[in-house]
This record gives C-alpha cells, structure tokens and sequence, in this order.
C-alpha cells in the first residue's frame, strides 16, 4: 500500500495486457491515461486554489471571504464554475475568430504541459527528460504567445495594449528566471529534474537562498500577479489582454493563472525546497507526494500573500527593477557561485563545508547589495513648486483698455 | 516501430501543411502561427531522434523568442493583411526554376542514390544531453563559441546604440 500510484498502474498495465493489446501499445495508452489525471488533477486543484485564495484575502484583508455556500463557504468555487459556465459567449466585431478561440485553450495547456517533468514521489514522475529545466523554460513561451494572440485578436486597443506590457514583462524577467534556474543545475550537475531533486541534500534553498529568492520574484512577474499585474492593471487599461472573453474562455485564463501560480510552488518545491524529499520517502513513495504538495503549499502561500501585501507597480518601475537589479544581482550570483564550486570540487571539500560555504557566499551577496543600494540609491527629492497666491488681483500691465 | 512510423508521418504532415500555410495565408499573423506550428513539428523530429537538447532549443529560441518578436513587430505596425503583391517582374520564373531544381535534386538522392541506406546505429549514452554538448562546446569549440558570444554582444550594444536618441544640446 506503500505506493498506491504504481499500483494502480501496473494493475491497468496487466488488465490492458490481458485484453491481448501490445507492449506499445498499452504503454501508449496508460501514457495518455496519466497526462489526463495530472491535467485532470490540476484543473481540480484549481477549484479548491480560487476558495483558498480568497480565505487568505479575506484573513489578510481583515475580513472573512467567502462563508456562505457550504461550511466555510468551500462551495463558493462550484457556484463559481456554474456561474461561469452559463454565461453567454460573446466575440467582439472584427476578431480573428480561430485565433480568438485558440488562445485560451493554449494559456492553460502551456501551464499544463510544465507538469509532465515535475517528479511528484521517488516513483512518480511524468518523464524524466534529462533537459527539464529547459523544458520548463521552452513551455513557457506558449504562454507568452497565448496572451499575445488573445491581445491581436481581440480586435480591442486595451486588449492590445496589455499584449504589449506582458511581451516587455515577460521577455524582461525570464532572464533572472533562466540565471536563477541554473544554480540548481551547477549544485546537482543535471538539468533534469529528478536528479536535482535527489541531488537535495541540504535543500538547495540553504545552498542559495539568493537564486530561490531571485526565482520567487522573477516567477511572480512570469505569473502576472501583484505587484506585476500591469498588464490587467484596472484603473489604466480595464482588464488587460482577455478584457474582450467572457463566459468559460475568461474562465481559461483565471483558470490558467491559478494553475500557473500552483505550478511555481511545485517549481519551488522541486528545485529549491527539496521536492518529495522528506523522512521516509523513499520507502513510502506515498509520503513523498504528501511533502511535495506541503512544500507547494507552503510556495503558493509566499505568492499569494506577497500578492496581497504588495501595491502594483510602475510599468517603468517593474523595468528598472529588473534590468537595473536583478538581472546583474543574478548574473553575479552565478558567477560567484561556479567559480566557488569548482574551487570547492578541485579541494574536494565535504559536503557540509560545500554547502556552509555556498551559504556564506549568497549571504555576502544579500550584504553587499544592500550595502550597495544604501550608498547609491538617494531618496526622491520632492519637487519644491513657488508658492502659488490664493488670490491675486488680474495683471493690469498688459490690459488693453482704450485710453481715452 | 509502427507507432513510430505512424508518429513520423503524422508529424511529417503536418510539418508539411504548416509549412504550406505559412507561404499561402494572406494574413501575417497566421503565417507566424503556422511557423510556430513547424517549428514546434521539427522539435518533436529533434526529439524522435533522440535530441532533447536541441529540440528545446528550437522551441524555447525560435518558438519562443523568435516568433514573439517577430509578433510583436506585426502588432506594432499594424501589418497583418498583406496588400496587393507588388513581386518584381522575373521573381517568379526565377523562383519556379530553382524549385524545379531543388525537386529533381531531392528525387535523383531519393531514387537514384548509389549507397544503401544504413540501419540506424545505437546511440552512445547521454549522445546530444546538456552535458555532452558543453563539453564539446567548451573543449573542441571553445574559440567559435567566444567569438558567437562577442558577436552576439556587439549586436546587442549596436541594437542600443542606433536607437539610442543623442541628446541634442537644447535638451541638455
């Protein structure tokens, strides 16, 4: 019973064997089996995300969120779908009508497809491809072209304007993503990730405490959420590039959010927070999936409360922020920390000196930032206007009164 | 090897189709999407053969990157419809004349080739991984891949420095 996943499987596996089909086959088929129950199993963890989400508003806010439908209003989200799922479709005048209908379809797959490398137990995995991280980065950009579609078609200038701001958003902060992502790679060797996840020992966020960090931030502005969300920001632009959708094609985007702020829990979980690592996981695969999805948990709360916490910012703030900060605070984290570990390889230190000097090395880099904002950064000096008179008799110099 | 056949001609397709659309749609943004779509087919060639590196390399620069720019150039100026085809006047007898030659040179290696055709050999392990192709990078093509990396750098800094405005002594 230790690993009821497997189990199932193999029980499938045998029962499709036993119907006389091929190896390839049934291998194809249970395949296709398991793509659909991780799908099926994200998409359901979206519903139970919306009512999580808006219990932490409503705690953080000072307020209570959602306690009407069912005991602590859990039914919320299903009168949510229903709700949404009623609501009449609508396409705007002059929209490209495939490309319209397309691209919510692909914000959720391009969020979707991330889950096919993420090692959820020891024996659990989609694939384990050897370029995960890659993988990860690649996916991504469907994403990107999702909300650029969603914005051309949409045959709306607001539409078309939150397009623009999320391509300069979210070319600008995969850079920071990429660097951060690659500390990891150096400590575990591999870019696939399952072995980053058995490299974890320390977790790597003890290794580089900056990279998680970095990546936390970097993926906030990948997720368009608070303090990133510019893109949607209200009060500018009404809704942002899905403004023109209604009904269940609205509902693929928010669908697609929730699941993409979820999927940069399990991103933190797995690369930083040591994945299904945990006392006696290896044993009991089913324990392993238990602290993978508490590690997820605990990232998707980080996300979420920053969220809550944190007012939107400038589009130029948000650009500056990243090309002016965190980009070279990344590009120098990485330096320092491969030149430190082939030091550290060629004097064959242990393992615990390794990873104490990794650690001392990311909190020197926190320290000098800092130190290094103070000195340069001055505060904004408020513009002193002259002191304008309340009342002031008409200038009489230029009159043009007939003199007589 | 069947499911394999079967995937390959699929894929072979809609690389295919993809491809075709690119040339014909009127519509700038469907012949971006289409190029999309073939590059994401060719990806999945790459991986077939047991390439997972390049293949992600292909979707992430040129499906990702690439195309988003490209989109994003579309978006600014507006140019979705293509207007009338102003082609010059020998473009096209030039263009059918070159095609017919890259036909007849596909169909003499399809069918008039000398050598057999070889069985696939196996694969060394970790053939085409990350590791393998930064110690080739990194050892036998160190040279060539610093000089792409200054090159690639410079264009970076020339992109900046054109379109940098030069403030003029009034805005000083």
């Amino acid at each position: 019973m230790s690993d009821p996943i497997n189990l199932i499987a193999n029980w499938l596996q045998g029962l499709l064997l036993g119907l006389g089909l091929s190896v390839g086959l049934t291998k194809i088929i249970l395949s296709f089996v398991g793509a659909v129950v991780v799908a099926t199993i994200g998409m359901l963890t979206v519903i139970f995300l919306i009512w999580l989400e808006r219990k932490i508003a409503g705690r953080i806010q000072d307020r209570l969120g959602p306690n009407r439908a069912g005991p602590y209003g859990l039914l919320q989200p299903f009168a949510d779908v229903i709700k949404i799922l009623t609501k009449e479709y609508t396409t705007p005048d002059g929209a490209d009508v495939v490309v319209y209908n397309i691209a919510p379809i692909m914000a959720v797959a391009s969020v979707l497809l991330i889950w096919a490398v993420i090692p959820f137990a020891s024996t659990v995995v989609g694939t384990n491809l050897n370029v995960g991280v890659l993988y990860i980065m690649a996916v991504g950009a469907f994403g990107l072209l999702s909300i650029l579609m969603a914005g051309l078609s949409s045959n709306n200038k607001f539409a078309l304007l939150g397009a623009f701001r999320s391509v300069a958003q979210l070319i600008s902060y995969e850079i920071p993503m990429v660097v951060s992502l690659l500390m990891p790679v150096i400590f575990a060797r591999s870019m696939g990730l399952v072995d980053i996840v058995e490299a974890q020992m320390p977790w790597f966020i003890i290794l580089s405490p900056l990279a998680a960090l970095i990546f936390i931030i970097a993926s906030m502005a990948e997720v368009n959420r608070a303090p990133f969300d510019l893109m949607e920001a209200e009060s500018e632009i009404v809704a942002g590039f899905h403004i023109e959708y209604s009904g269940m094609k609205f509902g693929m985007f928010y669908v697609g959010e929730f699941l993409h702020v979820f999927t940069v829990g399990a991103l933190v979980a797995t690369l930083f927070l040591g994945g299904w690592r945990g006392p006696w996981a290896e044993q009991y695969p089913i324990l392993g999936l238990i602290y993978f999805y508490i590690k997820t948990f605990v990232g998707y709360f980080i996300v979420a409360w920053v969220r809550l916490t944190v007012p939107r910012i400038r589009i130029d703030q948000m650009l500056d922020f990243n090309w002016k900060f965190l980009t070279p605070l990344s590009l120098v984290l990485l330096i320092i920390t491969a030149v430190l570990d082939r030091v550290l390889v060629l004097v064959n230190s242990e393992r615990w000196v390794y990873s104490l000097v990794m650690f001392l090395a990311n909190i020197l880099i926190i320290w000098a930032t800092v130190e290094v904002l103070k000195k340069t950064t001055s505060k904004p000096k408020r513009k002193e206007f002259p002191m304008r008179p309340v009342a002031m008799a008409p200038e009489t110099s230029t009159s043009t009164e007939p003199s007589s | 090897m069947t499911t394999e056949l079967i995937l390959f001609f699929s894929l072979a397709l809609i690389a295919i189709i993809t491809g075709l659309g690119l040339l014909i749609s009127k519509n700038a943004i469907y012949a971006a999407l289409y190029l999309v779509l073939n590059f994401f087919t060719i990806a999945i060639f790459y991986l077939l053969l047991g390439g997972a590196f390049i293949a992600m390399a292909q979707v992430s620069v040129y499906a990702g990157a690439i195309m988003v720019l490209f989109l994003f150039v579309i978006m600014i100026l507006g140019a979705e419809k293509l207007g009338k085809s102003n082609t010059v006047a020998w473009q096209r007898p030039v263009a059918i004349i070159l095609s017919i030659i890259l036909l007849i040179e596909a169909g003499y290696v399809l069918f008039w080739r000398t050598a057999p055709v070889q069985a696939a050999q196996t694969l060394p392990d970790g053939f085409g991984g990350p590791a393998s192709i930064g110690n080739v990078l990194l050892n036998n093509y160190l040279l060539p891949f610093e000089i792409t990396s200054v090159l690639l750098l410079v264009a970076m800094i020339g992109a900046i420095v054109l379109t940098h405005k030069q403030k003029t002594d009034k805005e000083v």
